[in-house]
């Protein structure tokens, strides 16, 4: 079974204080589908003006929104996700025409998932409280969470629509107005939900701005009229959002990606079972969304005596992958996002090569034919080398793994941690010390032990080292949009005797 | 002897952002999405000290790296050409439709025990 293309209008316009704008200058970019490399529609190219336009109308909404009840704002939260969800096929579609990825998992993961993240902040602050603390008999100490005010939510194209719920949702049910930037690669589920949910929030409380980086970006960013710059993305421009903020003296969070780690121990082949074979699966799981995930399993480090017969069958599965139309639910790894990251990716495979690595499946692009021949499809990708190789240092955002092999726990740890990043890891065995003592060991914010990207909205997620700082999902989210009001009450009815 | 090298065609794209942008620095990025990239930007916009290397100049303007990247790359020569697509970052050619992008091969014996003497 197969979809095809879904229908778009002409152009769409940013959307700013509850209603669709034209961008102030009149200037619009066109934005195109790597699937067939075809237009789609033609989006705002946003200015410093725009941009203005969108800071000030979350500015005129916050301070009613931040007093709105925590009742109320999780009744409009539960609200967009209950839109999301009736129209799940048509945002699916959508998303896999902008984006590339197989429909399969915009059906079964991009969209379900966004829901429930918007559902979870619904929640949690239905259930979450302040404190108060009785520091003696006449001080009491009482903690209110208040909101920051207007936070810049700048998002990249990977999970265009997950990573709008993982950032707006937190950001609005602490009571912040928000001002996001879609990724000028993939500005259409964004405006898809901002046509949907056009009336559920008060108008400036959600913003939505097209246009690229050097236009559209820096100006947001840097704007003193911003209380917090939330960023995913690579680290020149992480570093260069925080110069910004220290301008205003504004915090950040960042997620910078990484070049995960997913460490295979020998008892995973013990015996040849459902737990092997969920193995085997979690080590082809560099290829799920063609690799463009921050967290990619991209080095897979096997130990040495079981690492003949575990790439085997490693290797077996990754040719197995179906790749083909992204509109085919039986597509497993559709196009690239773009045609730079196309030849970026090419250009690794072939620098890592030439660095001596061994092709072990895949290496080249994928041509398909008819419709999809102008799309930016690449293989499936194994290289077989050693740790200091370029390709086992930089994130490649492809469908690329590196092995190579390690010989005992410590040699494990030492390679994974051998990296200027830590995001994501995975550690898979049956022995229940490793279970435990080496996802300590591995300096990442997230390690996945026997299991891999799994991204439940009740975990926390971040990175250590050059992956960034700060955390998203989970409770504690809230709490990088939010301010602490202290109160410190006397009920001691004598003065201090100072004077 | 150089570590790096730049294509006639990004000059070209370089001349064309220097007259609208005056004085310019490449500053190759890591980590995800747009990351693995040189990004160019305005030479005031980014604070650089002893924590980047200056690779080499090309075009008249500076090519840097943060340094403990470069400890991964310093075997390796890259030439900065361009590519139709674009990015996300704040790369002042992303307006234009076009990407810098590094393609690399590794030093030679000859270049590595120049440039990275022991």
């Amino acid at each position: 079974m197969s979809y095809h293309k879904p229908k778009f209008k002409e152009k769409y316009g940013n959307f700013i204080n509850g209603k669709f704008v034209d961008p102030v200058d009149g200037e619009y970019f066109e934005n195109t589908s790597p699937v067939d490399n075809t237009l789609i529609a033609k989006y705002p190219r946003s200015q410093k003006a725009d941009v203005e336009n969108a800071v000030d109308a979350a500015n005129a909404a916050k301070e009613a929104w931040g007093n709105t009840s925590a009742a109320e704002r999780a009744a409009l939260l539960n609200k967009v996700a209950d839109i999301i969800e009736a129209n799940l096929e048509e945002f699916a579609l959508v998303e896999t025409c902008d984006n590339g990825k197989p429909i399969r998992e915009t059906i079964n993961a991009d969209v379900p998932l966004s829901v429930d993240h918007w559902r979870y902040f619904a929640a949690v602050i239905r259930a979450e409280e302040g404190s108060a603390t009785e520091l003696d008999a006449n001080t009491l100490s009482m903690n209110i969470k208040e909101p920051l005010g207007v936070i810049a939510q700048i998002i990249p194209w990977n999970f265009p629509l997950l990573m709008l719920s993982w950032k707006l949702p937190p950001a609005l049910a602490a009571g912040n107005c928000v001002v996001l930037k879609p990724a000028e690669q993939t500005p259409s589920s964004a405006t898809l939900l901002m046509e949907m949910i056009a009336d559920v929030f008060p108008p400036g409380v959600v913003n939505v701005i097209h246009g690229f980086g050097p236009e559209a970006g820096k100006p947001l960013a840097s704007s003193p009229k911003v209380d917090k710059v939330a960023f995913t993305g690579e680290t020149t421009t992480g570093q260069l959002i925080m110069q910004y903020a220290s301008k205003n003296l504004n915090p950040v969070t960042m997620e910078l990606g990484g070049k995960s780690p997913n460490v295979f121990f020998n008892s995973v082949m013990d015996e040849d079972d459902a737990f092997l074979d969920k193995a085997i699966e979690g080590a082809v799981l560099f290829a799920f969304n063609q690799g463009e995930v921050c967290t990619c399993p991209s080095r897979l480090l096997v130990q040495e005596d079981i690492y003949d017969k575990f790439m085997e069958r490693v290797i077996a599965r990754t040719k197995a992958i179906v790749q083909n139309n992204p509109y085919d639910v039986a597509c497993q790894v559709g196009a690239q996002a773009s045609n730079d990251q196309y030849e970026k990716i090419l250009s690794y495979i072939s620098i890592g090569k030439e660095d001596g690595a061994k092709v072990l499946a895949g290496g080249e692009a994928s041509k398909l034919e008819g419709d999809f021949a102008n799309g930016f499809y690449i293989q499936p990708t194994i290289l077989e080398g050693h740790n200091k190789m370029r390709v086992f240092q930089e994130e490649i955002f492809g469908p690329v793994v590196c092995v190579t092999k390690f010989k005992d726990e410590a040699e494990a740890i030492e390679i994974a941690n051998d990296t200027l990043y830590g995001l994501g890891a995975g550690v898979w065995t049956r022995d229940a010390h490793q279970l435990y003592q080496i996802p300590r060991a591995i300096k990442a914010g997230r390690v996945w032990v026997n299991c891999y990207h799994a991204y439940p909205a009740h975990a926390p997620f971040g990175g250590y080292k050059k992956s960034g700082f700060g955390r998203e999902n989970h409770l504690m989210m809230m709490n990088y949009y939010r301010q602490t009001k202290n109160m410190l009450i006397s009920y001691d009815k004598n003065k201090l005797g100072f004077f | 002897m150089e570590r790096v090298a730049i294509t006639e065609r990004a000059i070209a794209l370089v001349k064309q952002l220097q007259e609208k942008h005056g004085e310019l620095i490449f500053h190759q990025s890591g980590g995800c999405c747009d990351g693995s990239s040189p990004m160019i930007f305005e030479k005031e916009d980014m604070y650089l000290d002893d924590s980047d290397v200056l690779l080499g100049e090309l075009a008249g303007i500076n090519y840097y790296m943060n340094r403990d990247q470069f400890e991964y790359w310093k075997h390796t020569h890259l030439t900065i050409d361009i590519t139709a697509g674009r990015g996300s970052s704040f790369s002042l050619e992303i307006p234009l439709g076009f990407r810098f992008i590094i393609h690399s091969r590794m030093l030679s014996e000859e270049e590595n025990a120049a440039l990275n003497p022991a």
